[in-house]
């Protein structure tokens, strides 16, 4: 599409089919790669001294020994001894008590409110095509949805088909909460925290940790966007954020050995020691500083001396070109392999679904990286043996409008699709999909599943642990069977 | 010295020190220079605030013109990162800190990203934000509603009379006017505001977006319904009638006071600045003059510098200016790229800090100590240091910051145990050396230093 100038809107209401905004996309999409190729690795080439990260080269059955005997035999802490001993302690408790079998729920955000009538269209319905006269999946195109005849699946989305048919997709095609806000930011806060209340500050899996897990173990709510993901907010114990394992190494001029270790340990104690501050504001930063020491422990396996990974994927992931998402689930499959005690996991797609100019070609390629990443992450669970503790939620924070705009994109909308992948999912779909013929007073979907519910049957049947303690008004929701 | 008039809202009345001048340089600029802080206490606090709500003459940059790696100058218009860097410079350079630190308000406010224009357009934004910094809002919508970057991040270039588009319509209402879940508008509204928004238009020439204008034959002149009103409103009207909504003034100075303070304004506080800001015709530099000169400003709780302040005022400490356009990477990494905020609702100022941004910000302490490392394999370093001289050298490389007890027996402690740990003589400079790197480096990782 790379070079079309684009036509304006023309007065006749029929705006142009070319690419809407090339320049602009082309340009993200190298701003992107830029970015990341210019990562913090450049900073090793200008002191050729800097020290190599602690724990490196240790191989998966040292670091499985140590999780199972305690971190601090594998990481050593060499003659300055180790500061950060009690948080260490907590990543090794955790992964004994915790267990080999024990559920890790893997929560994936698709950020602008995805077009499911895209993802799951009705293809050959007339009415279909007089809403989407420019976007409408043609009909025959893609594979037939094989539990409802009306619908196929998006070409871009052959992955979710395949995975479907082997019954490792549960489809909520119609999701969502009454009085839908169409507001990104405020139906995004109501998924993230599971209750449809603006003042709630912690993520709906922040509080079932909270409840459920320790104050020692911060990779039990691992964010891997490279900052923290408010649905693993907590409001006491502690939670991470990183990138991918292989990234998170820290570096100082002129600082080496023993003495950066113990520089590392030092900005750790500092920050533990005021963790607890009643002023806000030192608090955040002391807990994240306490909490770098803990994570940078347990990661440093996970990359060696140059900084690359030393960990290898069974199964090729799909190349992006928009960030790092197929790498960064390829580093989670490694770290569950390998019985890092993670319990909920989140991550948001590098792209943003939120179409309002000229979808199809962002839609489509955001679409088809997503789901071939998470086909790739599944079978590189199977493969590694451990595919039957994962459980994969991937949501986004509304559907959009059913009648495309003149822009050739859609505005935003009320009810949506979500899906659960693993093998342990019932693989059936839930609840139904709503139609086009019926939509709301905005032109939208109705949702027929609240997202709440399916929230408690998670905590009830893969966590086995009680809704009401984690969502406000659990008795009120629905309970779906999403387990097997 | 410009004076402040008498105003009807509370004052901080306590000794204005040394303490308090600290926090008003990292709050309404970038963090003081070395001994900055000492001579603006010593003017008093109004004068103190009035120096930075009303500068005189215009704006000077101060010190080295800044570079990329290897001395190439900055080229913000081409290459990824030199416009993050380019601004930085201003903030690390420019004699008038508060109109630098409002422009960074705007641009989390207004919030655009250069992913849907360039950087020509978003420096263009940049400037006329810059002009109006501590101006009149109203006017300030005006030209951001018909500003070409933000014509292009919120569709309203794709808005037309033919094909209404909401994606303006609602943020101006919900992130910039009047906030969500308050009742202030309707999604009837929003479908109102998109109509009278009509009419914006640019072309797409291969050389990028241009010629925006606005274009009657798009713009949809029939009569709306927007909050009650009736009329055959435009883009002009859909800013007054924002400004004007009975809700507005609150939400505005809510926001702003948020980016200041660290605890919610108190109702009677709240009123009485929308007073302020409503009778003055919804300028801003009044309020601003206001809230820097309330008490909750220097009583009330730290607040955590944002990334490119933290940056930006370990240069300025060090008395050194951005000399290596590394500053966007790691300000990325660290959650604050500048011309590309996360998303329309731009960055959030409750929390800066988790375990991946904690360690860019170390590594922004490495970038601002770079050349200054001293060399490991050198033989010209004291062999017989004490700790206490440790810390106390690397404090002065940081010209003496206020640092709690808490953190100096940290320091301590750490130099402490570094001493004990050499065995071998050859240790005996070199570990002081690797000691000396790492005492400068912990100085400001330390939480006080990270807030303000």
């Amino acid at each position: 599409m790379g070079e079309h100038a684009r036509e304006d809107a023309r007065p006749t209401g029929i705006s142009s089919r070319e690419c809407g905004s090339c320049e602009g996309f082309t340009r993200s999409e190298a701003l992107r790669r830029a970015a990341a190729a210019r990562g913090p690795r450049t900073a090793r080439e200008w002191d050729p001294r800097m020290p190599h990260p602690a724990g490196a080269g240790i191989d998966r059955r040292g670091l499985l020994a140590g999780a199972a005997g305690g971190l601090l035999s594998v990481y050593g802490a060499g003659r300055l001894g180790l500061t950060n001993r009690l948080l260490a302690e907590g990543i090794a408790r955790a992964a004994t008590v915790q267990g080999p079998s024990s559920p890790i729920l893997v929560t994936v955000f698709l950020a602008g409110g995805i077009d499911s009538l895209s993802i799951l269209a009705p293809a050959s319905d007339p009415l279909y095509h007089k809403l989407r006269p420019t976007l409408a999946v043609a009909p025959g195109a893609g594979s037939a949805f094989t539990e409802d005849p009306r619908l196929r699946w998006h070409p871009a989305a052959g992955s979710f088909a395949a995975l479907h048919d082997a019954g490792k997709v549960t489809v909520f095609p119609g999701i969502g909460y009454a009085s839908p806000d169409m507001s990104h930011f405020t139906s995004r806060h109501y998924w993230e925290v599971g209750a449809t209340e603006t003042r709630i500050t912690t993520g709906w899996l922040g509080r079932y940790l909270d409840v459920a897990g320790s104050a020692g173990n911060p990779l039990q709510g691992l964010s891997m966007d490279g900052e923290m993901n408010p649905t693993l907010a907590t409001a006491s114990n502690p939670v991470a954020a990183i990138d991918r394992p292989d990234d998170f190494s820290l570096w100082l001029n002129g600082v080496w050995g023993d003495v950066f270790t113990e520089t590392l340990d030092s900005a750790a104690a500092l920050g533990a020691a005021q963790s607890r501050s009643h002023d806000a504001a030192i608090a955040q930063v002391a807990q994240a500083a306490s909490e770098v020491g803990t994570v940078r422990r347990a990661l440093a396996p996970f990359s060696d001396s140059n900084g690359n990974p030393t960990y290898h994927s069974p199964v090729s992931y799909p190349t992006s070109g928009t960030g790092d998402f197929p790498q960064r689930l390829a580093g989670l499959a490694a770290m569950i392999g390998t019985g890092l005690p993670l319990r909920c996991v989140a991550l948001t797609s590098d792209m943003q679904f939120d179409t309002h100019d000229h979808q199809q070609q962002t839609f489509d390629s955001g679409l088809q990286l997503i789901a071939d990443s998470l086909a790739a992450f599944q079978a590189d669970l199977e493969a590694r043996g451990v595919a039957d503790r994962v459980l994969v939620h991937l949501w986004s924070e509304f559907g959009r409008r059913a009648q495309e705009n003149g822009s050739a994109g859609t505005d935003h909308g009320a009810a949506g699709v979500s899906l659960l992948i693993g093998t342990r999912t019932n693989g059936t779909m839930v609840g139904e999909w709503p139609g086009i013929a019926n939509l709301d007073v905005n032109g939208n979907q109705v949702e027929n599943v609240d997202f709440r519910g399916v929230y408690c049957s998670l905590l009830e049947q893969w966590f086995g642990h009680d809704a009401s303690a984690v969502i406000p008004g659990a008795a009120r929701f629905q309970r779906y069977g999403l387990v097997k | 010295m410009a004076q402040l008039a008498g105003s009807p809202i509370a004052v901080f009345r306590g000794p204005f020190t040394e303490r308090h001048a600290t926090r008003l340089l990292w709050r309404a600029g970038f963090g003081p220079k070395p001994g900055q802080a000492r001579k603006l206490a010593a003017v008093g606090l109004d004068a103190a605030v009035a120096s930075l709500t009303r500068p005189s003459g215009p704006a000077r940059l101060i010190g080295k013109p800044p570079h990329g790696r290897n001395g190439a100058p900055l080229d913000p218009l081409n290459v990824w990162g030199d416009d993050h860097c380019w601004w930085l410079d201003r903030m690390v350079r420019s004699n008038h800190q508060l109109v630098e630190r409002m422009t960074l308000v705007w641009h989390s406010w207004f919030a655009t990203s250069i992913e849907a224009s360039d950087a020509a357009l978003m420096l263009r934004q940049n400037a006329m934000m810059r002009a109006e910094a501590l101006g009149n809002f109203h006017q300030l919508l005006l030209n951001v509603t018909s500003d070409p970057a933000m014509l292009l991040w919120l569709s309203g270039t794709s808005n037309t009379k033919y094909s209404p588009n909401e994606n303006y319509a609602r943020e101006v209402m919900e992130l910039f006017t009047l906030g969500a879940d308050r009742g202030a508008y309707s999604q009837h509204d929003v479908r109102a505001q998109a109509r009278a928004l009509t009419g914006f238009a640019n072309d797409w020439p291969n050389s990028g977006p241009t010629n925006f204008r606005f274009d009657p034959t798009l713009h949809d002149d029939g009569v709306k319904r927007i909050f009650g009103h009736r009329g055959r409103f435009d883009w002009r009207d859909t800013c007054r009638l924002c400004v004007e909504h009975p809700l507005h003034p609150s939400f505005f100075v809510r926001k702003l006071w948020s980016y200041f303070v660290g605890t919610p304004v108190p109702p009677g506080v709240g009123r009485a600045l929308e007073r302020v800001y409503t009778s003055g015709g919804h300028q801003v530099r009044p309020l601003v003059e206001a809230i820097l000169r309330h008490p909750l400003f220097y009583v009330g709780p730290r607040m955590v510098t944002p990334p490119v302040v933290y940056c930006a005022g370990m240069l300025r400490a060090l008395g050194r200016t951005v000399e290596t356009n590394d500053w966007a990477w790691i300000c990325q990494q660290a959650g604050q790229l500048l011309f590309a905020p996360p998303n329309v609702a731009g960055w959030d100022y409750r929390h800066w800090l988790d375990t991946s941004r904690w360690a860019a910000r170390f590594t922004a302490v490495n970038y601002a100590l770079q050349d200054a490392t001293i060399d490991t394999s050198s033989n010209a370093y004291p062999a017989n240091e004490t700790p206490a001289q440790a810390v106390h050298a690397a404090l002065r490389h940081w010209n003496h910051p206020p640092v709690s007890a808490r953190t100096h027996a940290s320091l301590m402690a750490f130099s402490h145990r570094v001493q004990r740990s050499i065995t071998a003589d050859w240790e005996q400079v070199s570990y002081r050396i690797l000691r000396q790197n790492a005492l400068r480096a912990l100085i400001p990782t330390s939480p006080e230093w990270q807030t303000c």
